[in-house]
């Protein structure tokens, strides 16, 4: 099989996030800006949607600049090209 | 008579306006001592990187206040038994920003665990809805203070609703909060006036805090205050009276003396950038790095206190142990290795990693508040503000080194749309 | 740099598409093949364990995010199969060959399979290591199994066992070590998350070993302990390690065995002679090099920061960068077990002492930091991420063992401790 990136099925448009969770100190800040998509659960276990909603991505940016550590980092397929 | 220090030149008012260019002298050493007429010294850190790896080193504490001395008042009975007693409790039960784990870590989740999305969530949407009430007051105005009738009511409605506190009583806690905001700079704490007049303070606050208290408990609300004084966290952190009313007097202050600057430095410095003040009027999803932007270029805490526990050697300088610290979180921010072109105000800086909130286990609790509320403030000021000029500039700046900001920033506009 | 040059890519992991990037970043603007075994486009692999398996998000949405443009061909499904240097090609499982001018082998590793095939294959025992995987055991848990049996305590193993407890389910984890985690850890640091994970009602078999695994049906029904002991459950995840994926490049006359595939300093790959092959450089869990932080000892490293950080820096070398410049980044991880977070900056291996720098175990929260001949060589974190990079410092600047002062949240003389490798 031979396929581009942006044809595939498994690279849909619309977000995609990863968090490097080597950086990731619990800060929390993602939870208060975007909870439906980022929450801590325990001291500092942080879980994330890997893949919110297009509507959501105002929310999304606004988790990416408040990370303290800057460890978010936003793949938007859906906005420009 | 020796020059004074740079670090006298901080606190010198003549530079509140702009104090950034004595941040560069200092920065030339990343940590250095600097006199402050102690055999010791107080050793300031100004480069990003040294900022950055002392907040997160063991070594350093936060427990940095001197031991409580309340004054004394001539009555035998009072200055021999009630006054040591006094002075005990107040060091239990200090306010967390100036304790280590693992009380403060336990005092904080408690905080933490009422502080939560949903409430911040809440907060948000209520921010929206209060400045527009709040410009709504100026419709006919042709001229407004961006202090009186938005950066200070904003934050401080906003910490009355969240934690619980009556927003008629502001008149009383207003001064409260002021005065005791000065424990954060750093003459405070060996100037035994204001320490004296903090004592009062803290007993007056304190008192109604208590009051305030035995209310929740009797009439739990769905506030902060009622969360912490009628339910343990998870983990059973419940906090005592002491440590409860010391967390209150913080969060109150914190509401008071903080995120008012971070608004209005934002509106002046967007009025000396006017083309990004006209950028943020047509995409207000600019706001979010923009803030982030303002809290590197302009943040409402300009440093923050500390003592070293054992020597640290670092940046080619060996700090002693006991030595007093000054984290230049403001002259970080401004480092050029890691922030190019560190003067201009670009929000479009990608990766920045600013010091405007502090780091490690004092991050601000109310960070995530103070972006809504700016965000809220900032958008609303680019879209309705009608031809906003400033009428002073440099603005009349509030007193503090620390806690920095303007006293009042005065802007004619056209109207408000 | 010719436009007409071909650079392929084997591996369409994370390391892989981190040192494509890389490669473009960096200028390189020929034509760039990825050659993946499985089907699908860059994954990440720690929610698998994690948010997958707690039903958190779907095993598909864990596609990453990439900087790459539509200018890429993705050889997707389709295996490597050999490396014929002489030839510059890269041949695929279904014969095709892919001619290369520079060439990066990120491979990674697979599941090391429970021995007896047979039983391997009884349905209820799992392996997890990709998303197929994942997705699988997400089903199984997802249908309420009696109990689940974990077999292997190491990073996964605890991860899947904790997560068990989090969905209520009965889980059973038996290591034939003294403690989970004591091959990375030693038994002592083993010992307190053991007991973290006992106290949230893991059922904690150390020293014991599963002989066989019984069938009825074709499904499992129950293991049986070597010396006698029977374990009921009806799923059993097989977590045993990595195998790493190097026997495509038998014959490739590269200095290659199950360790991984040797480079130099710079992260060119060795031939059997120990010469650098300029054109083939090597990144990610399959990459075995000589660490600048320990003595240059050769580590194959199973991390993802090492994957993301190698293989960026194999995609600049394979672009350009001049070979001199050594990778040495200071090797960490994170494992997010249950609610516990562990993460670790440094090597372990060697240590014969441990202390907690700060924190205490019996609350599950503190920092071990590990010495090796009075250096510390490595710091642990549990749920105290923010004290760890202090002590990591330590670690890379190869600070005196045991820290000298006081400290906040430390004891006063800290108890050295043996950290009971074995």
């Amino acid at each position: 099989m031979s396929t581009r990136a942006d044809a595939s099925p498994g690279s849909p448009p619309g977000l995609r996030v990863s968090v490097d969770l080597n950086l990731c100190q619990a800060y929390a800040q993602c939870c208060y800006a975007a909870p439906r998509h980022f929450r801590i659960e325990g001291h500092e276990a942080l879980f994330y949607d890997p893949a919110p909603a297009a509507q959501d991505r105002d929310d999304i940016e606004r988790a990416r600049v408040a990370c303290p550590v800057q460890a978010i980092r936003v793949e938007d397929r859906g906005r420009g090209a | 008579m020796p020059d004074s220090s740079l670090l006298d030149q901080v606190k010198d008012f003549a530079n509140r306006p702009n104090p950034y260019p004595v941040y560069a002298k200092l920065r030339q050493n990343p940590v250095s001592r600097q006199d402050d007429g102690t055999a010791e010294g107080t050793w300031v850190a100004a480069t990003h990187g040294t900022i950055a790896r002392l907040l997160q080193d063991p070594r350093v504490s936060s427990d940095t206040l001197p031991p409580a001395d309340r004054p004394r008042t001539g009555n035998p009975l009072t200055d021999l038994i009630v006054k040591p007693l006094k002075d005990w409790m107040m060091d239990r039960h200090r306010v967390f920003i100036f304790r280590d784990p693992p009380d403060h870590d336990a005092l904080r989740s408690a905080v933490m665990h009422q502080f939560s999305c949903a409430r911040v969530q809440a907060m948000r949407a209520r921010s929206d809805a209060l400045v527009t009430d709040l410009l709504e007051e100026k419709r006919e105005a042709r001229e407004i203070d961006a202090v009186d009738d938005l950066a200070y009511p904003l934050p401080v409605t906003v910490i009355c609703e969240l934690f619980g506190v009556p927003r008629e009583d502001e008149p009383k806690f207003h001064g409260w909060a002021t005065q005791l905001a000065t424990a954060l700079e750093p003459d405070s704490l060996s100037n035994t006036e204001i320490r004296a007049k903090n004592s009062r303070t803290f007993d007056a606050i304190g008192g109604y805090m208590g009051d305030l208290i035995r209310e929740k408990r009797r009439h739990p609300r769905d506030d902060m205050l009622s969360g912490l004084a009628n339910h343990a966290t998870p983990a059973g952190v419940k906090m005592g009276d002491y440590d409860l009313i010391a967390t209150s007097i913080l969060m109150l202050v914190a509401g008071h003396e903080t995120t008012v600057n971070l608004i209005t430095n934002g509106l002046l410095t967007l009025l000396r950038h006017p083309d990004e003040l006209e950028r943020l009027r047509q995409d207000p999803t600019r706001a979010p790095r923009l803030i982030e932007e303002l809290l590197r270029y302009e943040p409402p805490v300009q440093f923050r206190t500390r003592r070293t526990l054992s020597a640290i050697d670092i940046a080619g300088v060996t700090v002693p142990e006991g030595a007093d610290l000054v984290l230049l979180l403001a002259a970080g921010n401004r480092d050029e290795s890691v922030f190019p072109d560190p003067d201009r105000f670009d929000p479009d800086r990608t990766g920045t990693r600013h010091l405007g909130f502090g780091g490690s286990l004092h991050y601000c609790v109310g960070a995530p508040l103070a972006r809504f509320e700016a965000e809220a403030a900032l958008t609303a000021l680019a879209r309705r503000l009608k031809a906003p000029r400033l009428i002073a500039d440099p603005p009349p700046y509030r007193q503090g080194a620390a806690l920095r900001g303007p006293e009042h920033l005065r802007v004619a506009i056209d109207g408000i749309a | 740099m010719a436009a007409l040059e071909r650079a392929v890519i084997v591996g369409a992991g994370l390391a892989g598409l981190r040192g494509a990037e890389a490669l473009r970043e960096a200028g390189f603007s020929g034509s760039l093949t990825i050659v993946g075994a499985e089907p699908h486009f860059p994954y990440d692999r720690p929610p698998l364990s994690k948010h997958v398996l707690a039903g958190a998000i779907p095993a598909e949405s864990t596609a990453l995010p990439h900087g790459l443009d539509a200018d890429v061909d993705w050889q997707l499904g389709t295996p490597a199969a050999g490396l014929d240097r002489r030839a510059g090609t890269v041949r695929l499982a279904d014969g095709r060959a892919l001619p290369y001018d520079r060439l990066l082998i990120a491979t990674g590793t697979r599941a090391r399979p429970w021995p007896n095939p047979h039983e391997g294959r009884l349905a209820g025992v799992f392996t997890l290591r990709g998303r197929d995987d994942a997705a699988a055991l997400r089903r199984a848990l997802a249908a309420g199994p009696r109990r689940v049996l974990v077999i292997g305590g190491g990073f996964i193993g605890c991860e899947v066992a904790s997560l068990c407890r989090k969905l209520d389910l009965p889980v059973t984890l038996v290591d034939p070590g003294p403690t989970p985690l004591a091959r990375v850890l030693g038994r002592t640091i083993g010992a307190f998350i053991g007991a973290i994970h006992a106290g949230h009602g893991v059922d904690l078999r150390c020293g014991t070993e599963i002989e066989w695994l019984e069938g009825a049906g074709g499904r499992l029904v129950r293991a049986h302990c070597v010396g006698g002991g029977r374990i009921e459950a009806d799923i059993a995840v097989v977590a045993l390690g990595a195998v790493r994926n190097t026997e495509w490049l038998d014959g490739a006359g590269l200095s290659v065995d199950p360790g991984g595939v040797d480079c130099d300093g710079a992260g060119h790959v060795l031939d059997a002679e120990g010469q650098s092959d300029p054109q083939i450089a090597a990144a990610g869990d399959v990459a075995r090099f000589p660490h600048p932080l320990y003595d240059g000892r050769r580590v194959a490293l199973e991390h993802w920061s090492h994957a993301v950080a190698q293989a960026a820096h194999a995609g600049r070398l394979l672009a350009g960068a001049p070979p001199d410049a050594a990778y040495g980044a200071m090797p960490t991880f994170w494992s997010t077990q249950g609610d516990l977070v562990v993460k670790s900056a440094g090597l372990t291996q060697g240590a014969d002492a441990v202390v907690i720098a700060q924190g205490n175990p019996a609350t599950g929260r503190f920092i071990a930091l590990y010495g090796r001949a009075g250096r510390c060589i490595a710091a642990v974190s549990v749920d105290s991420a923010r004290w760890l990079p202090a002590h990591a410092e330590l670690v890379a600047a190869g600070a005196p063992f045991p820290p000298a002062g006081a400290a906040t949240d430390r004891p006063k003389g800290v108890a050295i401790l043996d950290p009971g490798f074995s």
